[in-house]
């Protein structure tokens, strides 16, 4: 039934601005300012979803971000949907639809809730233990867990919102806007420092800028409005920059953090077009002060679960700053004096208590007092032993707690209710102190962690900090500001400050029941339905580590990270087993504090923007003339030119044809670049490549294989020699980066002696190539006063020329067998040059190929390509190289690796042709070679690499490494393949005019 | 993430770098001469210290200089940075 429990007079809502908002189909009503949380209360709802596991009903639990029940799926269906997001979060605007998330068919009736009945079928460690055997049922059960576990459902449309990245630095960042983070963020810019300062919600001021009672005062005025004059002065300093509704995510080593800034996701849907929803701010800041508060801790007993049962802090929020009451009889439960600052907000906003059970038998303060002025019944030394109510709670059980607080006595006393506030006392909020690497220590006193060494310049203070009391917060902030700022004084010296809270406490990790553990339902982490049994469950058999129990009863492993109950988890462990607290540590909290979107983690990098495309200045004349492309690294290259309907397989095998029947042409211009000069340029190359390179004449071209000091090949190219000093070396397209930066790395730090420079020209000069049979006819036709004639321009040379008045470089060498020349242009000017080869060699019926081509052409000559037919296991002898490696050369990197006991082994995988019985058989690139079917198990001998029909040979061709392979030829061997055995047959890898006559034909 | 004082260009962000494996490993002068085993020391032979580390850096989105640098791997702490063939400042 709907109910309206707003009261009156809220810091944050506006009561004339009503909003809209459906809520699981239904519409209600809340006010500008609400959370969704906030005004569900208002309407009397808490049921809000089911538990993971046993799909319990849950209620809105907390206020803040450490909520872990109230998980709702935002616009459903739409290309905004997001699910996962916390109810206690989200500013509700006009037109809001959320729904339930972990519950089917409906949140009121849930099949899954049958778990709750066969609990004790589902212990810690259920799903490994159950599901793990035998694995191949794994499918199926996991297709059921998927469908009841809910974790909401992921857009299936492209995210319409813009996102962002900027980068920030400052002098300080402090992080949280609560009492000590305003103290901090005006001291540290009124002391000159660019300071930043972030918070995650919408509003400033933190806990205490509602804590509006006379029995807290700081200068002889209510702590709160203290605190807002604070921030009205805070808002008017220059240096300082505030961003509100930003969450620091991480925080990294060096003073590094990122944090999202929400910008529109608290308006309507219509408003938020065209706007930055979201921006990831990186930050690098000199100082970091953490004042990111605490989070109360809930008190672990049967059935501590049920809608209505928040924390109590929460219930004092939502009457002091929304207006609402959570419950009209309500009972708060407590252990030290936090419940009773709830229950002086709650009467004076006219909000009924109906009780309070506190653990603690001896109380005196000044709060207590007041509330018992107030005629509420205080049950001291007692405790809550069971809860009823289904889809809300309706009544406690509670009994006296013995002296040692171990057991319970007496008997049972039932208290009827609708809203039940627990408060554990407070844990220091250390998430992103500790993602920063500081290291906690354990406070015994108050049983809490607090930071002990900071890994960067940073400090916590405040409630974050173990101080959780007015005065101490304003006693020691103040402090450990001087010191960290290395400031003379702040203006906090002299404050008078009125605290009416006591700090007793009595901490009990688990309270005692008059029921066995076994038999109750104790909950520790509330989203992934963890319980105190399950945890004595772990340590009974035999976990010990925090991490294990952790991920064997996964507490502490939801959205919410455990925020609540992971200390209650370390209590129940040190108490089963004995060990102290503190000795425990404590789980890791990673990166995100709180969720992040994929979109803030890509910004504007989406879409055609996601990745690096490179492309070559003739790109524009392959697009023109229908060519597919390939990816080769950040390259697009043109894989081949269908024409008229064709496959791919029928364009190659015409383009391949035409290469080397007449005439083809290549864009070549990926192939990496390098230009090398210096006076040791040539003893350089000595070193690098495998060959000699000494006495390579000036305007003579020659074939380098590179190696790693393994002696694995690692590049290869044709290297031209321009000058006396003066190199252009050429490297294979994916290589291009890291072989420059390997050169560098050797002439840097190994040989700097030697008098040479590296320049990149990949990007400056394009690569046409012209290969067949009549390649020099149309060169000729292309640059008329170059000589061609193969005495003055034989195979592996180089000449300077010009087209026109434009400067080129043309290299006579071949990668497909062909005779085959290369102009090498700047790149600007690459497209007409390509135009004008293609009108040139329209009469030789000029046929553009592309990669595919290219690899099939190569494959023919038995030319390897690094990276296919080799892999980093492969020396140049493997590869049947022996002529490149040169025996006389002292040293090259590499060589001394060439005769290591394991390279020089005869049996390695070796390179080798491979010819199938049958000649229209093409085989798998992949696929594995082997010599014997019947031995088990099947000995594997290598694998092809590189596998082409060959319309000059007319007939299958293939290239591949097997295990002893030089000495196999003429030999049989079997490619196994899923239906069928492929018969091929071992031979020399070279497949098309050994004698190498065409290149001069 | 680290903040790396380039010895070169000054402090710029850890994304700008690439690590180089371990500092000081001179490449034998003559590998011919070398066994299997010393031959292996220098190939694959790494030192992994959790505490001070000398390794190697290069400024491989900035200048393209290789430089060298202190670093305690517990912490992250960067003791120290310089220039190749420099002497390590610190112990
Ligand atoms: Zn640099």
């Amino acid at each position: 039934m709907t109910k309206n429990l707003r009261v009156k007079s809220s810091k944050l809502v506006d009561e004339t601005y009503r909003i809209s908002f459906k809520f699981n189909g239904t519409t209600y009503y809340g006010f500008k300012g609400d959370t969704l949380a906030s005004a569900l209360l208002a309407n009397n709802i808490h049921l809000v979803g089911r538990s993971f596991k046993y799909h319990r009903p849950r209620g809105i639990m907390t206020a803040g971000s450490e909520e872990p029940n109230a998980i709702v799926q935002l616009h459903n269906g739409t290309s905004r949907t997001e699910p996962n997001v916390r109810a206690t979060e989200i500013e509700i605007y006009e037109g809001l639809v959320a729904s339930s998330q972990n519950c089917w068919p409906s949140v009121k009736f849930d099949i899954g809730g049958i778990n709750n009945f066969l609990s004790p079928l589902l212990p810690a460690g259920f799903y490994y233990k159950t599901f793990m055997w035998p694995a191949s049922f794994w499918e199926k059960y996991e297709y059921f867990i998927r469908k009841s576990a809910g974790l909401g459902k992921s857009p299936d449309v492209p995210d319409p919102d813009i996102y962002e990245h900027k980068y920030i630095h400052c002098d300080v960042l402090v992080i949280g806007a609560g009492i000590s983070g305003i103290i901090a963020a005006k001291t540290a810019a009124k002391n000159g420092f660019k300071t930043l300062l972030v918070e995650e919600k919408s509003y400033l001021g933190g806990s205490t800028i509602y804590q509006d009672s006379e029995f807290f005062k700081i200068n002889n005025q209510n702590s709160a409005s203290w605190l807002e004059k604070e921030i009205n002065e805070i808002k008017k300093i220059e240096n300082l920059e505030i961003k509100t509704r930003t969450s620091v995510a991480a925080f990294h080593g060096y003073n590094f953090l990122l944090a999202r800034e929400n910008l529109t996701d608290h308006l309507p849907l219509e408003q938020r077009e065209n706007k930055t929803r979201q921006r990831l701010l990186k930050i690098r800041a000199k100082k970091v002060i953490t004042a990111t508060g605490s989070i109360e801790r809930p008190l672990i007993f049967d059935n501590n679960d049920r809608p209505g049962i928040l924390l109590s802090s929460a219930i004092k929020k939502y009457a002091d700053l929304f207006g609402v009451a959570c419950g009209e009889k309500n009972i708060l439960f407590t252990n030290n004096d936090s419940a009773y600052e709830t229950a002086i907000s709650l009467i004076q906003k006219g909000i009924k208590v109906q009780a309070i059970i506190d653990n603690r038998e001896e109380i005196d303060s000044k709060l207590i007092k007041e509330t018992e002025k107030n005629n509420i019944k205080i049950y001291k030394g007692y405790t809550i032993v069971d809860t009823f109510g289904y889809k809300r709670i309706n009544s406690v059980s509670i009994m006296k707690l013995s002296k040692d607080g171990q057991k319970v006595i007496g008997s049972k006393e039932n208290i009827s209710c609708d809203s039940l506030g627990i408060s554990g006392g407070w844990t220091p909020a250390v998430h992103l102190f500790t993602q920063s690497g500081g290291k906690l220590k354990f406070r015994d006193d108050d049983q809490v962690f607090i930071p002990n060494t900071y890994p960067s310049n940073q400090i916590s203070i405040g409630s974050c900090n173990g101080d959780f009391t007015l005065d101490e917060i304003l006693i020691n902030a103040p402090k450990l500001l001087k010191e960290f700022l290395n400031i003379k004084k702040t203006e906090y010296e002299n404050i008078e400050i009125y605290s009416a809270f006591n700090k007793s406490k009595r901490n009990i990790w688990l309270l005692p029941s008059y029921k066995i553990v076994g038999k109750t339902k104790s909950f520790v982490d509330f989203q992934n339905d963890a319980t105190a049994k399950d945890i004595k469950l772990a340590l009974r058999e035999g976990f010990r580590s925090i991490e294990h129990v952790k991920r064997y009863t996964t507490t502490g492993m939801g959205t919410d990270q455990g925020k609540l109950g992971n200390m209650h988890a370390l209590g129940i462990i040190s108490e089963t087993a004995s060990s102290k607290m503190g000795e425990l540590g404590t789980t890791t909290f990673r990166p995100p504090y709180t969720p992040l979107t994929f979109g803030a983690i890509v910004g504007r990098n989406v879409g055609k923007y996601f990745d690096i495309t490179r492309k070559t200045p003739i790109h524009e004349w392959h697009v023109e003339n229908k060519a597919e492309f390939e990816n080769v690294g950040q390259w697009k290259r043109a894989w081949y030119y269908p024409q008229n309907g064709e496959n791919m397989h029928e364009a190659v095998q015409r383009e391949s044809k035409a290469a080397r029947d007449s005439a083809g042409i290549l864009d070549a211009s990926t192939l990496g670049k390098i230009d090398i000069q210096g006076t040791d340029a040539s003893e350089f190359l000595n070193r690098v490549y495998t060959n000699a390179w000494s006495k390579l004449e000036i305007g003579k071209c020659r074939y380098g294989l590179m190696l790693n000091e393994d002696g694995m090949v690692y590049d290869d190219g044709v290297t031209t020699r321009l000058d006396e000093n003066h190199y252009i070396m050429t490297t294979t397209t994916g290589g291009a980066a890291t072989v420059l930066g390997k050169l560098e790395d050797y002439l840097q730090t190994e040989w700097p002696e030697l008098d040479v420079y590296l320049t990149s020209v990949t990007d400056h000069y394009a690569t046409i190539s012209v290969c067949g049979p009549n390649s020099k006819k149309i060169i000729q036709k292309v640059i008329p006063e170059i000589d061609l004639s193969d005495k003055d321009f034989p195979h592996m040379s180089f000449k300077n020329s010009k087209i026109g008045k434009i400067k080129c470089r043309v290299m006579r060498i071949s990668f497909t067998g062909e005779q085959s020349y290369e102009i090498n242009i700047q790149a600007n000017y690459a497209k007409s040059v390509w135009e004008n080869c293609m009108e040139a060699g329209k009469e030789f019926n000029i046929t553009p190929y592309g990669t595919e081509t290219m690899h099939l052409l190569r494959a023919e000559k038995g030319f390897i390509i690094a990276g296919q037919d080799t892999d980093a296991t492969m020396t140049p002898i493997d590869l049947q190289m022996d002529w490149i490696v040169s025996k006389k050369k002292f040293d090259f990197i590499g060589k001394r690796s060439l005769y290591r006991s394991d390279t020089i082994r005869e049996d390695r995988k070796q390179l080798v042709g491979l010819i199938t019985d049958n000649p229209e058989e093409i085989l798998e690139e992949g696929a594995q070679i082997v010599a014997d079917m019947n031995k088990t198990p099947i000995e594997m001998l290598g694998h092809v690499t590189s596998s082409y029909f060959s319309p000059n040979l007319k007939k299958s061709i293939a290239l591949g490494v097997v295990k002893g392979g030089k000495n196999m030829m003429g030999q049989k061997l079997i490619i196994p393949m899923e239906k069928k055995q492929i018969n091929v047959t071992v031979t020399d890898p070279v497949f098309l005019d050994k004698e190498n006559k065409r290149l001069n034909a | 993430m680290f903040l790396i004082n380039c010895p070169f260009c000054g402090e710029r962000e850890q994304s700008e770098f690439k690590a180089g494996g371990e500092a000081h490993i001179v490449r034998p002068k003559q590998p011919t001469e070398l066994s299997d085993d010393q031959w292996a020391e220098y190939l694959f032979m790494r030192k992994n210290i959790k505490g001070i580390q000398f390794e190697r850096w290069n400024h491989i989105h900035g200048c393209r200089k290789w430089f060298n640098m202190v670093r305690d791997t517990s912490n992250d702490e960067i003791k120290a940075v310089y220039k190749m063939g420099e002497k390590p400042p610190v112990k």
